[in-house]
């Protein structure tokens, strides 16, 4: 096979990225910005020149949503497939755009000028319908601003000559406690540690007597993960900001990296300094999902601030040994990325396959070495508690649940956005603050977390009760619940990562019988095959995608079951009718008593 | 000597070395639990979860379970049955199987696994995934049909052959068995029939060519003895684990 030479432009990518094989996610998404798409030959010269077999290169570009192995077009529209998006009329526009352009959904047009499909979640559901235009963040789709894309994308004008107002997007904050009270002065928690703790064993003990719980949904005591790593021996210790936003619904990192950076940053050096007390080697990664490009030039800005102003690299805050830094990672269009384990493979270079555990990142992380894996949100709690102090963040919330909680709160509302609460406001409280009138449920933490009806609308928010990443989506008495749930069905269908059977198939089989549900065709029979499915994805699935993927359902199941019912063409009954029965004056009339003379139904059934 | 590791599998004592993952040591102690992607000579992948067992209550692989002093680990319950006969369901409504026209028949482990686990339909309705043959290469026949994602395969070129044939592309029930050359087929990579990775495969989809039915079907492999009894016959054995 003979290759053809990289062009300059494809040299100076693999150079940037020091031609090293963990890069190779980041090298593929910017060769692909620069050809369009990822062809064989393509893949054939990156592995060469990243000493990697061929499989591998391919089967990682493979794996994510937003790289083609195959001609893409030179436009490619992507519609948010959230319920939110749906709810603002997504699909109808979706067709009218096709009809506009001529295109087919999920197909290139014959000219290779335009691609349009669906793609997951794109954490715009406060100001949705939300599109992507290669890579690009749309809000707010309307007919208006669809004619608007059709008539650039006809022109072939570059998406650099599109008006900026179609890629603005707003960060609406509707409620504000510790958290988002005051804007941030960057490097003030971190001088106000650097001043009395020599080695952030205090700061390891503030966090511990904050009760500071890990906010991307499980809840896991930060201070543990911290001590574990920071006790971990190690060449360097990582810390990895998990900014891979991926649970339909949820948008509230999106606007803490909007609009507090700089407390993310603070928060992520503050636990640097933890794991390598000020003296061992540190490091620091955020992975963004690709959905969030467009935040990328906002937060290297923010780094290169940091730097100048001696908040990052060498020497932080004039501490000699204290050096730390930041590194961006930019996903690829995959929700199974979420998962710290997988986020890890994904940073590695690799398809995001949720490891094998133990070990845990703790011990074996990034590139095997100590790894701290935290939310956004976690990181900006970290800061909140270094400059306020343990007692004044345990003052908010729960006794089990201390502090306050993001939540991005979207749907049948009047005012959807952030709005930050402290630990254990009801249900209720959210909806009257945020305008939702007759309610006809909640979707709290998304489609892996919860979906509570009216009767439940005084639980509480905390880990406690409903735990939640904080999605808070309200669905009104006009939508179909069963819908809603099939939208989340599809979801994690389409995000299985596949590597496990449970969840590769059972996500698929789900799929179908709701389809067949869907389409008049459900029967008890059907029902029962759920609840098969689900005890299989629940006790064996690989990772937490799989063994939450049936929550949706389950409360459907459990709580909506009419809605359930209604939509299934026969419930199975066993008739009261006997038909051995009604023979028996005809037995009577012929004399006979023989075998043959009656009815079984095991013999009916053969 | 010091006091020999062991754990306990359904109730019963299983000594292990330290290293040993669950199944290893079971396997090796003449203790069969139902497996797919496991295979002694490669890395454990813990994809297929068909050796789904409790440790302590907890649901975990066995094949990628540490095998652990004083462990509790329950195998053979009903819930695990349930979940295995599940599973094995799974693997034939994804896959195109059709047993009475394979040339694998009774020397498939998925084919194996059906019959030790008594399941005798798919039970889902059929997924009919368009999976076209791949007959390019003039002495290997892959017929993706079959495939079951256990990833032997790749693990094979990878590890022992030196060469990364396969790769494993696609996500959800798209994943599928993919060919890494520019062309996408078989003849052109640099495959052998001798490769360790035509050898591996448990199910029908890496075949050989011109030689099929040598063997009539009712002497094969699993024709002659069952499964299980073939798992233990083929578990590496330290001094520890003989007396099976």
């Amino acid at each position: 096979m003979s290759t053809p030479p990289l062009t300059p432009e494809l040299e100076a990518v693999l150079d940037r990225h020091g031609r090293d094989p963990t890069r190779l996610v980041q090298i593929l998404r910017e060769a692909q910005e620069l050809a369009g798409w990822l062809p064989p030959p393509l893949i054939t010269a990156l592995a060469r020149a990243l000493r990697l077999p061929r499989a591998r290169v391919e089967g990682t570009a493979a794996f994510y949503s937003f790289l083609y192995l195959r001609p893409a077009g030179r436009y490619r529209v992507l519609f948010s497939d959230n319920v939110t998006d749906r709810m603002q009329g997504s699909e109808a526009l979706l067709d009218q755009l096709c009809e506009r352009l001529w295109a087919e959904k999920g197909r290139v047009t014959e000219d290779g000028l335009v691609y349009i499909d669906t793609t997951s979640c794109t954490g715009l559901c406060d100001q949705g319908p939300g599109l992507l235009v290669n890579g690009w963040a749309i809000p707010r789709a309307s007919r208006e601003r669809l004619d608007l894309i059709a008539g650039l994308i006809l022109e072939q004008r570059p998406l650099a000559e599109w008006p900026a107002e179609l890629f603005h997007i707003d960060h609406p904050i509707h409620r504000r406690d510790l958290l988002l009270a005051e804007p941030p002065t960057a490097g003030e928690a971190l001088a106000a540690v650097l001043a009395h703790d020599a080695d952030g064993s205090g700061l390891l003990a503030q966090v511990e007597r904050a009760g500071l719980r890990g906010r991307g949904g499980a809840g896991f005591p930060t201070a543990r993960k911290w001590a574990a790593c920071r006790q971990a021996p190690g060449a360097v210790h990582y810390v990895v900001c998990n900014a891979d936003e991926g649970e339909p619904g949820t948008f509230k990192d999106r606007v803490l990296l909007a609009e507090y950076a700089d407390l993310v940053l603070e928060g992520m050096t503050l636990c640097a300094y933890v794991l390598g007390a000020g003296r061992s080697p540190t490091q620091g990664l955020i992975y963004l999902r690709g959905e969030y490009r467009f935040l990328l030039e906002h937060l290297q800005s923010a780094l290169a601030r940091r730097r100048a102003a001696g908040l990052l690299g060498r020497a932080i805050c004039g501490r000699a040994g204290f050096d730390f830094d930041i590194e961006l990672h930019l996903g690829a269009g995959a929700y199974v990325c979420g998962e710290e384990s997988a986020l890890l493979e994904s940073l590695e270079g690799k398809r995001g396959v949720p490891r094998n555990r133990p070990p845990y990142p703790v011990t074996h992380g990034y590139l095997g070495q100590p790894t701290v894996v935290n939310n956004v949100e976690t990181f900006c709690a970290a800061a909140v508690i270094a400059r306020h102090g343990a007692e004044a963040y345990r003052a908010r919330g729960t006794p089990d649940s201390p502090g306050s909680k993001l939540l991005s709160v979207a749907g049948d509302c009047a005012r959807p956005g952030v709005y930050e609460y402290p630990f254990g406001v009801t249900v209720r409280e959210v909806l009257a603050d945020c305008g939702a009138q007759d309610a006809q449920a909640v979707q709290v933490g998304g489609p892996s977390g919860t979906l509570v009806g009216p009767h439940e609308f005084d639980r509480r928010i905390a880990f406690e009760d409903l735990a939640t990443a904080g999605a808070f989506t309200v669905f009104g008495p006009q939508r179909d619940l069963f819908e809603v749930v099939r939208n989340y069905v599809h979801f994690f269908a389409h995000e299985s990562c596949g590597f496990c059977t449970p969840c590769r198939v059972g996500t698929a089989i789900l799929r179908g019988v709701m389809d067949k549900i869907h389409a008049g065709r459900g029967a008890r029979h059907d029902l029962e095959q759920l609840e098969q499915v689900e005890r299989a994805m629940r006790l064996a699935s690989h990772c937490g995608l799989g063994q939450t993927a049936c929550n949706p359902l389950r409360d459907l199941r459990t709580r909506f079951r009419p809605t359930l019912e209604r939509r299934l063409a026969s419930l199975d009954f066993a008739p009261a009718f006997d038909l051995d029965a009604a023979l028996a004056r005809a037995r009577a009339f012929t004399g006979r008593d023989d075998a043959r003379a009656h009815l079984h139904t095991d013999t009916l059934a053969s | 000597m010091n006091t020999r590791l062991s754990f306990l599998l359904d109730g019963a004592e299983v000594p292990f070395t330290p290293g040993q993952s669950v199944i290893q040591a079971a396997l090796a102690a003449g203790r069969y639990i139902p497996h797919l992607c496991y295979h002694p000579e490669f890395t454990p992948h813990g994809s297929c979860k068909l050796c789904t067992v409790r440790a302590d209550g907890r649901p975990a692989a066995a094949c990628t379970l540490p095998a652990r002093a004083g462990l509790q680990v329950d195998s053979e319950t009903e819930e695990l049955r349930a979940l295995r006969r599940t599973l094995v369901q799974m693997l034939f409504a994804e896959g195109n199987h059709f047993c009475p026209s394979c040339e694998k028949s009774g020397n498939c482990v998925l084919q194996s696994l059906g019959y030790d686990l008594e399941v005798h339909t798919a039970g889902f309705r059929h997924f009919f995934l368009d999976r076209p043959v791949d007959a390019s290469h003039p002495d290997i026949l892959l017929d993706f049909n079959r495939c079951v994602l256990c990833r032997l395969c790749v693990r094979a070129s990878e590890e022992v052959d030196g060469k990364g044939v396969f790769y494993l592309g696609g996500r959800g029930v798209q994943r599928r068995l993919l060919v890494s050359s520019e062309s996408g087929r078989l003849a052109d990579t640099d495959i052998a029939v001798t490769d360790k990775a035509v050898e591996v495969c448990p199910v029908g989809v890496i075949l050989r060519k011109h030689v099929g039915f040598a063997v009539p079907i009712g002497r094969r492999r699993y024709d002659v003895k069952p499964l299980r009894e073939r798992a233990l016959e083929d578990a590496p054995r330290g001094e520890e684990g003989t007396h099976g």
